[in-house]
């Protein structure tokens, strides 16, 4: 920010603002590597929080690369132009023959205390001089240079480069087409990439100070939450806080870190199209989410997060894809439901390939196994208690989900609306005299209901 | 008396005012309450979905408490019964965990057996003690009836929660019958409130709970108290709700003399407001 407005808004700001402005004296000419270098220190902060460190970061994608690429070159090019600046001979001529009017011997005098205290580059005078002329040099340079020129040390990276490029310097005026060539590049870039922050950053802080989902009007709320889209500086730091971030580990969906969703976010709303695999994954992805507001709370340019995903799954669900157990509830009916069998002839898995096959790792689920059917669950089920024709609408009941394991018949289990109606309170469990943790069996079903559709999508 | 507090994702985010009274009031009985900044969800909402992530973000929690050393306490019921849960299967099968100690392993995570798990209600009941608590009290409740909800998932199933008897638990009445307020019988006591089901079957939801606040009403409560966020707004959030529910760390609160504010009463909710009536002068 500072050297932008220091450096490459000189004309408009620095030079207007203070009447004694030379980039080539100090403090300017101290200032300008100074906060170059506050640039360099950022950028090589953001290669390592990218790419070094273990923290959860969000994935890189191309607009990421993008922006550090054409920032890292604006500023090297930046640099190499000063350093082939300071020890250019070309420019130096130039420069004496628009402000000194000397002799040839004045001007060799002048061009040796330049090659010894400018690190200027010269063909003409080697050192090492006699003490006459670099004071007859030095007199000339405080006639006709100092008015304008620090030395050049204090360009301290710039100088210490153009020691290292001396033996091999290059034309200062080609890293001059080269360093305006890359901002210019991020200027043009910069309304589609994630530089665009600095506009829409300050005005999603303003509007957030202001609007209220359900205060507001909608439409509004609609485009403030567009401009949040590109307020994202993709810091990663909902992600880190994220409630839920532990469980990729596990279900291996990015959607699941806000970070990612804001990515699924934007391909949504900009009308890209999107797979059914990719749509699914998404969907899964915004549910799998405690609403802890978290992510919004520790977002430092202020975007309202948590209503992003609430819009989101607005959006998702008028596209077909509402909550994942909805979805589960229907799909598995369809597929496998009691109305479907229309010969009403069971085709039987022995269960260990059935049901017992496909646990995860929970010894709990197997205890199906030794149900005598009591039928004392489905009897102080609330659930099943609560309908006239329980049957009608949950399909089948808890004991009969278990004799049905036992029989080798998942597919019908799943089929069952009784997964996804179960309020897990545990009492089936309590009361079951055999030890059959009947809720904890829901459980693992509506778990293999989703491995399975998972694999179908 | 030290415990991990284990706030979850709904208090902070929804209830607030069930965390400020439960500081109140455990301060006020010198329980020491250490936040891990660390703990995350407790992988409840994940147990539909999928079974490992659930015990991973549960066990991921205990190990933090166990790198502390300390017990953990929720104020969450459902947060206690998954805590509990995945401890018990942690216990019971070495190949889980095995399985997830390799995941934690990354983070520089260890989860051991033998952390204790405890709910605001067992460390009143349990640790800090029923005589304890009554000397401090300062101003008891008079003429007031109070119907208890357990909660499901702190209560059932025993085996894994040993929160108290399953069947005929005593230990919220009990600690409701120390404010002087009386806990009364009703039928439908250790049913579900319905919240689990809440955006997956609101209809079926919204039955269950009316059912508990008729009945409530119909025992002659006047308030209906609980210690879970999640049942606190499935009761609360009714429009023209039969019977005023009330978090147990506010009712306590205000009998041990603690702060209205503090205890996040808010003076525009006059019906549960109100419960100051009941307070001996």
């Amino acid at each position: 920010m500072l050297l932008l407005l220091m450096h490459a808004l000189e004309k408009y700001i620095t030079s207007v603002l203070f009447a004694e402005y030379y980039s080539t004296l100090n403090p300017f000419m101290f200032l300008r590597d100074l906060f170059g270098a506050m640039v360099i220190v950022g950028l090589a902060l953001v290669l390592y929080r990218r790419f070094f460190s273990k923290k959860a970061r969000p994935t890189t994608s191309g607009m990421d690369y993008y922006a550090i690429i054409i920032l890292a070159a604006i500023m090297i090019l930046g640099v190499l132009l000063e350093a082939t600046k300071i020890v250019s001979h070309s420019r130096y001529e130039e420069m004496v023959e628009e402000y000194a009017m000397l002799e040839e011997e004045e001007a060799m005098s002048l061009e040796a205390y330049w090659v010894e205290k400018f690190s200027v580059i010269s063909p003409d005078v080697k050192g090492p001089f006699d003490k006459d002329t670099l004071e007859e040099g030095k007199g000339l340079h405080e006639m006709s240079c100092a008015d304008c020129h620090s030395r050049p040390q204090w360009a301290f990276m710039g100088y210490a480069v153009a020691k290292v490029i001396q033996p091999v310097y290059f034309a200062h005026t080609f890293m001059w087409y080269l360093h305006f060539l890359a901002c210019f590049i991020g200027l043009a870039y910069l309304p589609f990439s994630k530089f665009f922050h600095i506009f829409a950053t300050p005005v999603t802080l303003l509007l957030n100070a202001v609007m209220e989902r359900g205060k507001s009007d909608p439409a509004n709320m609609a485009t403030k939450q567009a401009i949040e889209l590109d307020a994202c500086i993709r810091c990663g730091d909902c992600t880190t806080r994220c409630s839920v971030a532990v469980a990729f580990k596990q279900i291996p969906n990015p959607n699941i870190l806000p970070s990612e969703k804001m990515a699924a976010l934007r391909a949504l709303v900009s009308g890209k199209k999107l797979s059914e695999k990719e749509l699914r994954t998404i969907q899964e992805g915004s549910h799998i989410c405690t609403d802890c507001h978290r992510c919004t709370d520790v977002c430092m340019v202020g975007i309202n997060l948590e209503d992003l995903w609430f819009s989101m799954r607005d959006n998702l669900a008028q596209l077909g894809y509402p909550k994942p157990e909805a979805w589960a509830r229907e799909a598995m009916r369809a597929d496998y439901g009691l109305t479907k069998m229309k010969d009403k002839t069971l085709s039987l898995t022995p269960a260990d390939r059935g049901f017992l096959g496909e646990l995860t790792g929970s010894a709990q689920a197997s205890t199906f196994s030794v149900c005598f059917g009591c039928e004392n669950c489905t009897n102080v089920c609330p659930v099943v208690g609560n309908y006239e024709n329980p049957q009608e609408v949950v399909g089948l009941m808890p004991h009969q989900i278990m004799h049905t394991l036992a029989l080798g018949c998942r597919d019908l289990a799943l089929g069952s609306s009784m997964l996804w109606d179960c309020v897990t309170c545990y009492t089936c469990q309590e009361y079951c005299p055999q030890g059959v943790c009947i809720t904890d069996v829901l459980y693992e079903l509506k778990n293999l209901a989703f491995r399975q559709l998972k694999k179908v999508a | 008396m030290k415990y991990a507090l284990f706030l979850g994702c709904t208090i902070p985010a929804r209830l607030k005012a069930y965390e400020s009274s439960s500081r109140a009031v455990l301060g006020k009985l010198d329980v020491t309450l250490v936040d891990i900044d660390e703990f995350k969800c407790c992988g409840y909402p994940l147990r539909n979905i999928d079974f490992k992530a659930f015990v991973l973000s549960s066990a991921r929690n205990l190990a933090l408490a166990k790198k502390e050393g300390l017990e953990v306490m929720t104020l969450c019921k459902c947060g206690y019964g998954t805590l509990k849960k995945a401890a018990h299967l942690m216990k019971e099968n070495t190949s889980l965990r095995e399985e997830i100690n390799a995941i934690l392993a990354e983070e520089g995570l260890q989860y051991e057996a033998g952390i204790d798990i405890m709910h605001l209600l067992t460390v009143l009941y349990k640790e800090v003690g029923l005589e304890a608590i009554k000397e401090k009290i300062t101003r008891p409740y008079e003429n007031l009836k109070v119907a208890t909800h357990y909660g499901c998932h702190a209560l059932r199933p025993s085996q894994v929660t040993q929160f108290d008897d399953p069947v005929a638990p005593t230990l919220f009445d009990e600690l409701v019958n120390i404010t002087g307020a009386k806990s009364i019988e009703w039928s439908t006591k250790l049913e579900c409130c319905g919240g689990p089901l809440l955006g997956l079957n609101d209809e079926l939801s919204f039955v269950f709970r009316d059912k508990k606040l008729l009945d409530a009403k119909k025992a002659g409560a006047d308030y209906l108290t609980t210690g879970c966020p999640f049942c606190q707004i499935q009761f609360d959030t009714v429009q023209n709700h039969h019977i005023p529910s009330i978090l147990y760390s506010q009712l306590l609160g205000l009998c041990l003399g603690l702060d209205k504010q503090a205890l996040g009463l808010d003076s525009k909710r006059t019906d549960i407001a109100k419960i100051e009536n009941f307070l001996a002068p």
